[in-house]
């Protein structure tokens, strides 16, 4: 897409790096002159809040690095001694264990908008799926950082994980025992879970950059759902107008972050792993981490192993495909009143899911988390056939259509000759940029 | 090249083909035994594979008791069965189950019973003494095991493993 404005350097530096990297003007085009959707509401600030995020566990997780014994005697103990000796240590770690609730929480709101607002769509289908590549990263990464603890939870956690891939047929013991290093979770599992867990985020990082490149070939999606027609017209420059939204966006989501590292900052955590990680005990109810619970409770939900592990590892996958399950040529849930209500029972479904998953293995939750599995599917099998049943509502020409309907003007018709309004009359949005 | 006129190319092999392939077979070739040592390094180390076998003095343990011991960093359950949970197991036979085993075949003698204590679902330590049917009770995800370590009920796929074991006297079992 082709940015608002231009960058004209007229410092003698710039054009002498200019003309050998032109890194600034690159800069400019994405961030500065980027032309941006008139119409994008609050839930479009999540991406900014997901890049804070990502940089803040990499800054607090390099500085725990630096004070972190990975081996199985000392692990436990260099948490306490970065909780209780070293300076502002508490703060690191109460930012970096709650900066993983937040990324998640961040992270599935930003889905949900997507899921919302029909983002996976032509021609964001790599766009979304890269997104999918990022879920899946984060989810391994997450799950790899809270065993470096070593507490109860942390050894339960990661033995009930690496165990999901003993349900592979033939060689799922030989993977397992591969996995850890020995014959259970023990110091070599310990020792390649902090190589990988200092490893992922770079990786994370890397495909952030693929998901961010993929969005500027696009463009972004709206509430609208409808493409920019007229750059001009239908969008605002990047900065200062999505800047300053996205930078209100971070300083409300800090606020809830602050809140949680201040005020409470084990209420996500779970008591059992301030007791050190003992080989021999089982804890009486292991629960993974909130942002895991709806797929653990998918892969309880099912009495078979394999069939289980199946669900729970497909209930991800399913996403990467919603580009083609959902045909319907209306991209916004706002315009289609039955996928509305359809995304409504499937946000609900997901949190129910994550109420059973932290639930015991026992009834009545058993026979729920089947319910809400089925139609957590249910939602996704019944996509392809929706357009059928579904009458769409009258789906706005333009951006800058929706943006007036919305204020009660209409827009003007338009002059017979298209070219016509020439510069002498410029639109008070134009002279912002020019 | 033998001409000083270039060949018209034909659908003939060349020389040159030849060069491509063996060129691409070496460095395949190479890729894996690249790759063979990278992914092997994951593997059980020589200290975790230097088996040891454990001696355990079983002549204290009461009947009714579950003792648990350590192997290969694993917990082992031995089980002083009482009667009454013999013949529960036995009994138990022919039920229809996950992985069917006679009570027999999985003892060597009928008061102590020898099974790994990781259920074979995910790995969890199953509680002794507890469930349905009085064996064990997994907390994770509610798999049900029998005083013969069967699996009856829940997710796990299989009965609790037996390890090797022999009993060098009476009271001492040798497990490994």
């Amino acid at each position: 897409m082709h940015g608002l404005s231009t960058f004209e350097p007229k410092n003698g530096f710039v054009k002498w790096l200019e003309a050998r990297l032109p890194i600034l003007s690159f800069a400019h085009g994405s961030f500065v002159a980027y032309p941006t959707p008139k119409n994008l509401n609050y839930w479009w600030t999540f991406g900014a809040i997901l890049s804070f995020m990502l940089i803040a566990q990499i800054i607090t997780g390099v500085v725990l690095t630096m004070h972190y014994t990975p081996e199985a005697t000392l692990a436990f103990s260099s948490v306490e001694k970065i909780m209780r000796d070293v300076n502002w240590g508490w703060l690191f770690r109460y930012a970096h264990a709650n900066g993983a609730s937040m990324f998640f929480l961040a992270v599935y709101i930003h889905m949900f908008r997507g899921l919302y607002y029909g983002s996976y769509k032509n021609p964001r289908e790599v766009l979304w799926i890269l997104g999918v590549i990022i879920f899946l990263l984060m989810m391994a990464t997450g799950f790899m950082g809270y065993v470096l603890v070593w507490g109860q939870m942390s050894f339960w956690g990661a033995t009930v994980i690496t165990n999901l891939f003993s349900a592979i047929p033939i060689f799922g013991n030989e993977i397992t025992t591969w996995l850890w290093g020995g014959y259970s979770v023990d110091n070599p599992t310990l020792n390649r879970f902090f190589a990988l867990h200092y490893l992922l985020p770079f990786v994370i990082f890397a495909v952030v950059g693929l998901h961010v490149w993929a969005l500027h070939v696009t463009g972004q999606n709206n509430p609208d759902g409808v493409e920019i027609k007229d750059v001009e017209k239908d969008c605002v420059p990047f900065t200062p107008h999505a800047t300053m939204k996205d930078g209100l966006g971070v300083v409300v989501f800090l606020l809830l972050y602050c809140w949680f590292i201040f005020y409470v900052p084990n209420y996500l955590g779970d008591a059992d792993n301030y007791i050190p990680a003992n080989p021999l005990k089982t804890p009486p109810h292991i629960v993974p981490e909130w942002y895991f619970l709806p797929f653990y409770a998918i892969l309880r939900a099912i009495p078979d192993k394999l069939a289980g592990v199946i669900a729970m590892f497909a209930a991800i996958a399913v996403l990467a495909f919603l580009p083609w399950l959902d045909k319907s040529p209306v991209r916004s849930a706002k315009y289609r009143p039955m996928y509305k209500a359809l995304f409504w029972a499937f946000v609900v479904v997901s949190i129910g899911l994550g109420y059973c998953g932290a639930m015991p293995a026992a009834e009545p939750y058993v026979t729920v988390s089947r319910v809400l599995s089925l139609l957590y599917f249910g939602f996704f099998a019944i996509l392809p056939f929706l357009p059928r049943w579904e009458k769409t509502l009258p789906v706005p020409a333009t951006i800058a259509e929706a943006v007036l309907a919305k204020s009660g003007k209409v827009e003007p018709p338009k002059p017979e000759p298209v070219k016509a309004a020439p510069a002498k009359a410029p639109t008070k949005s134009t002279r912002l940029w020019k | 090249m033998s001409t000083a006129t270039p060949t018209p190319s034909t659908d003939e092999t060349s020389r040159r083909d030849f060069l491509y392939v063996a060129t691409g077979s070496v460095a395949a070739v190479g890729a894996v035994s690249v790759a063979w040592p990278l992914i092997s390094q994951m593997n059980p180390d020589a200290s975790t594979l230097a088996m040891a076998s454990s001696e355990i003095d079983i002549g204290a343990i009461p009947a009714g008791q579950i003792v648990t011991v350590k192997w290969r960093g694993k917990p082992v359950f031995i089980r002083h069965r009482t009667a009454d949970e013999i013949k529960a197991a036995q009994d138990g036979d022919n039920a229809s189950m996950p992985d069917p085993a006679t009570d027999k075949s999985r003892v060597q003698k009928p008061e102590w019973l020898i099974v790994i204590g990781v259920c074979t679902h995910l790995g969890c330590i199953p509680l002794g003494n507890q469930g349905e049917y009085n064996g064990w009770f997994c907390p994770c995800h509610g798999s049900v095991y029998d005083t013969s370590g069967r699996i009856r009920k829940g997710p796990a796929p299989r009965n609790l493993d037996v390890p090797p074991y022999a009993f060098l006297t009476d009271t001492k079992v040798k497990i490994g």
